[in-house]
């Protein structure tokens, strides 16, 4: 079966369904037809161009070219997590530690799977490796600015416990266990409660792509349950690096925590 | 025991003290004069300048964790981070017999953190610190949630601590308090600390 193709009077069919969003937000005061025309024309045109970009990158098949744009999603995703922090680091860490964790946790799984499991060929063959990768650095990118946010607020708010800890003789480890452990559970709660959603709540839009343009529902199946395993390895080595780093940054080589390594609150 | 020489703080100016064996000092001064930030910075718990030692061995030479351990503050304000009470102390049966020398029944162990007022707290957190059995106490106004009994039963523990050998740095705001305990008194106004 082969995939009905949409026609842009299609998309602003259904681009007319915001009318009714706008005209809620008009009603009710909730000011939000601003953003809600912003973030629509955004997505439209960041998707338009990714489209044209990922033609050219399809088509070219080059390793540095696959690698630019791995390397510019990560770049991108660090930013959004700079974004959903009340708190930052300062020195740029927060950003540093994001990215960072994010593009080992991701690279690592994504080369384990396209060596072992997916094998194109070429194995960086850009129309596996890119919207593979979206998919981990999208979910990891939600995970790691989960966790970085939760421990510095918590470092913040239990800083009596803290520093009651160490000055009892606590290493920093030990003293900021309590907030890792409540950072590393927050940020992969996500993945775990959608893996337990996943098929009966929701169905994954990786594989409703696949299924609309005509794969047997079991093959898709198998490809989600992949990238489902991928996300969920990728956000818990990811989480585990960022926390690391974090309680590394929020504390100094004298076992001190050191709350002026954060920026203050800009909420 | 513990000397302190050139102790250097962005608030605390340049500042050197010592306290020997069984010796309890007293640091009195308005609230904000930097007392809390002279005990803090000996504890090594916010950056700072200076050499402090406890007898012959030196604060960098050995771990932080392990220094902490020695020379043990007491925040005003204590912290925990458990349920239960008892939890949150390095060994529980050594602390019974403190507990009740401060006036609290030996459950008290078992109580959630909830149940505890204040004053209990205060205790509680004084005798976490004593079953660790430091050589150097630094006290940032023990007794300053504390009804006279309670008073009566800190100041009790801290005269067997002397008794010991312990070296004490207290911070009160009551006078009476440093009269009944500390042979010196040292004042701290604006960061600047004197004797007097």
């Amino acid at each position: 079966m082969p995939l009905i193709p949409l026609s842009y009077w299609d998309l602003a069919i259904a681009g007319l369904l915001l009318l009714i969003n706008g005209g809620l937000s008009v009603a009710m005061a909730l000011r939000l037809e601003r953003p809600l025309f912003l973030a629509a024309l955004r997505m439209v045109v960041q998707l338009s161009l990714v489209g044209l970009v990922l033609n050219q990158l399809f088509a070219l098949r080059s390793p540095w070219l696959t690698l630019g744009m791995a390397a510019v999603m990560v770049g991108f995703a660090g930013h959004e997590i700079l974004g959903r922090q009340d708190r930052t680091l300062t020195g740029g860490w927060t950003y540093g530690l994001g990215a960072g964790s994010m593009a080992f946790a991701a690279s690592l799984v994504m080369v384990v799977a396209l060596t072992t499991a997916v094998r194109p060929d070429p194995w960086y063959d850009p129309r596996y490796a890119i919207p593979m990768l979206g998919m981990v650095l999208g979910n990891t990118m939600s995970g790691v600015s989960l966790a970085l946010n939760t421990l510095s607020n918590a470092a913040v708010r239990e800083r009596a416990a803290i520093e009651a800890r160490l000055a009892l003789g606590s290493s920093r480890w030990e003293a900021l266990r309590t907030q890792q452990r409540q950072a590393l559970r927050t940020g992969m709660m996500p993945i775990v409660n959608g893996m337990a959603a996943t098929g009966v709540v929701s169905l994954p839009g990786m594989m409703t792509g696949q299924i609309l343009g005509g794969v047997d529902p079991s093959e898709a199946v198998k490809y989600q349950i992949l990238i489902m395993f991928l996300i969920a390895g990728a956000t818990g080595l990811g989480v585990l690096l960022a926390t690391f780093g974090a309680v590394h940054r929020l504390t100094d080589g004298r076992d001190r925590l050191r709350l002026d390594r954060l920026n203050a609150y800009d909420r | 025991m513990l000397s302190v020489h050139n102790l250097a703080t962005p608030v605390l100016k340049p500042a050197s003290l010592s306290v020997a064996e069984g010796e309890c000092v007293a640091v009195q001064g308005p609230s904000g004069a930097g007392k809390s930030v002279l005990l803090r910075a000996i504890a090594d718990l916010d950056p700072n300048t200076g050499a402090v030692s406890l007898g012959d061995r030196r604060r960098e030479a050995m771990p932080a964790p392990a220094w902490r351990r020695l020379v043990a503050y007491v925040a005003a304000e204590s912290g925990w981070w458990l349920e239960r009470v008892g939890d949150h102390f390095a060994d529980p049966r050594a602390a019974l017999p403190l507990v009740e020398a401060l006036g609290l029944p030996a459950g008290a162990l078992e109580w959630p953190m909830m149940r505890l007022s204040t004053g209990e707290r205060q205790r509680l957190a004084f005798a976490r610190t004593l079953v660790q059995r430091p050589a150097v106490l630094l006290l940032d106004e023990p007794t300053a949630a504390l009804d006279e009994a309670s008073v009566n039963r800190v100041e009790a523990l801290l005269r067997a601590e002397l008794a010991r050998g312990v070296a004490i740095l207290l911070v009160t705001h009551a006078a009476a308090q440093a009269e009944r305990l500390a042979g010196r008194r040292l004042c701290m106004e604006g960061g600047c600390l004197s004797s007097r």
